[in-house]
């Protein structure tokens, strides 16, 4: 296969979308497991200071 | 004497001389690994499996040969790159991540270049070759290999050769991309450190978490995700400790023998020697600069709201190269400022570079669902 007879424009146009929904499911993947280490500390602390207090 | 004579003549007639350019690439492939200290490990295997596999008549290759069975058995199956991230996984300490969980916006950034890169491949490339190529841009091996192998890919052997050699020079690469994206100012800012203490709970949870969160939004991604996440968890549920050693050691290095050798039968003459490898090793530096570029203009853009200003430079260990990244981000602090000690939040966003970068290959096997859309 010559890559230069294969080069298609089209495909690049068509590949576009795929930038734009790729960056934005990670960003949405890393922003929910964000939110999630957030809470799960905050939980984890507040019932470590629970503890401490019960002692 | 007569079959040496014939082999010996094979060199010189049609393509021989291509066996001979593939003995050099082998043994520079050795060389550096030997004398340049670049990813040793699977570089000297890879370079002396180019020159077996491409030694005229080789037994090691062809129908029932012993790489050709490996190849079956442990990569065409996906198997040897999805074990070691067992070990992988076992080797890596979530805590500057957790202590500090923001930090992993910056590894969803620095995938910029691996979906910029799939776009401009796609001018040259059919679009599973292409995606193939932009995850190169994941600064890791077994991702890129998961990837191309599920994507039936023809360039697993330079893809490959172009994932590792890279992830070697990131001290050279990135470097020169994080100066000329930021001003020395920029570069002096300081970030205290201030480390949590985490809850065993915590650290149980997050693999578990990321595991199925990753697998709801991109199923294909579980069984990446998956794995570096068991390695995770055998090594922080603290009743495994005996397992966690041996996933990190003799499993990782195991692996690590056949995972070489075995991606040199991509490495045939026939297969490599085509100005497609080229264009493949300058897409492949091409992802590495824009994942870095994505990083640090991800930190500067966050800088214009925030009060506590953040070194923009941490961005671009956002790519996967554990831990190479983190500490050449960390050098650079110390090199403008003797006092910048930017080691913790680096390594936190390398960390977390290598949980998104296996999340972005995850999102191209699913993506891969739809090319047959596209009917050009």
């Amino acid at each position: 296969m010559n890559f230069f007879e294969n080069f298609s424009f089209s495909r690049f146009l068509f590949s576009l979308q795929y930038m734009w929904k790729g960056m934005l499911c990670i960003f949405i993947v890393i922003g929910v497991l964000v939110a999630l280490i957030v809470g799960l500390n905050r939980a984890m602390n507040g019932l470590a200071k629970k503890s401490d207090s019960n002692d | 004497m007569e079959i040496l004579y014939e082999n010996f003549l094979k060199l010189f007639v049609d393509d021989g001389w291509k066996y001979i350019v593939m003995w050099a690439i082998g043994g520079l492939l050795i060389y550096l690994a030997i004398k340049k200290d670049m990813e040793p490990t699977l570089l000297l295997p890879l370079g002396f499996g180019t020159i077996m596999v491409n030694l005229p008549l080789s037994g090691a290759i062809g129908p029932e040969a012993p790489l050709t069975t490996l190849f079956d058995a442990g990569i065409a199956n996906e198997l040897f790159p999805l074990i070691l991230f067992i070990g992988i996984g076992a080797m890596i300490d979530f805590g500057p991540v957790l202590s500090n969980p923001k930090l992993m916006l910056f590894g969803a950034a620095a995938q910029f270049g691996i979906f910029l890169t799939f776009c401009l491949a796609s001018l040259f490339f059919d679009l599973p070759d292409a995606a193939s190529i932009g995850i190169i841009g994941a600064a890791d091996g077994p991702t890129a290999i998961v990837v191309a192998q599920q994507l039936n890919s023809q360039y697993t052997g330079p893809i490959m050769v172009a994932a590792y050699s890279y992830m070697a020079l990131v001290p050279i690469i990135q470097p020169p991309v994080i100066r000329a994206l930021t001003t020395r100012n920029e570069r002096l800012i300081r970030m205290p450190y201030k480390g949590k203490k985490i809850s065993k709970a915590t650290r149980i949870l997050f693999p578990i978490f990321i595991t199925v969160i990753a697998g709801l939004v991109a199923p294909s991604s579980v069984a990446l995700v998956g794995f570096l996440m068991f390695g995770n968890l055998i090594r922080e549920c603290g009743v495994l400790d005996s397992l966690s050693e041996t996933a990190q050691k003799v499993l990782a290095n195991l692996v690590t023998i056949f995972l070489g050798i075995t991606i040199a039968t991509k490495m045939e003459a026939s297969l490599f020697l085509r100005w497609e490898t080229l264009l493949i090793l300058g897409l492949g530096l091409f992802a590495f600069i824009f994942d870095t570029a994505g990083g640090v203009l991800f930190a500067k853009f966050l800088n214009l709201f925030l009060k506590e200003k953040l070194n923009p430079m941490i961005g671009a260990a956002g790519i996967s190269a554990f831990p190479m990244s983190g500490r050449v981000v960390h050098k650079m602090g110390l090199e403008e400022d003797p006092q910048n000690f930017l080691l913790m939040h680096s390594i936190g966003v390398n960390v977390s570079g290598q949980i998104a970068s296996v999340i972005a290959g995850g999102l191209i096997l699913s993506f891969a669902a739809g090319f047959g859309g596209f009917l050009g």
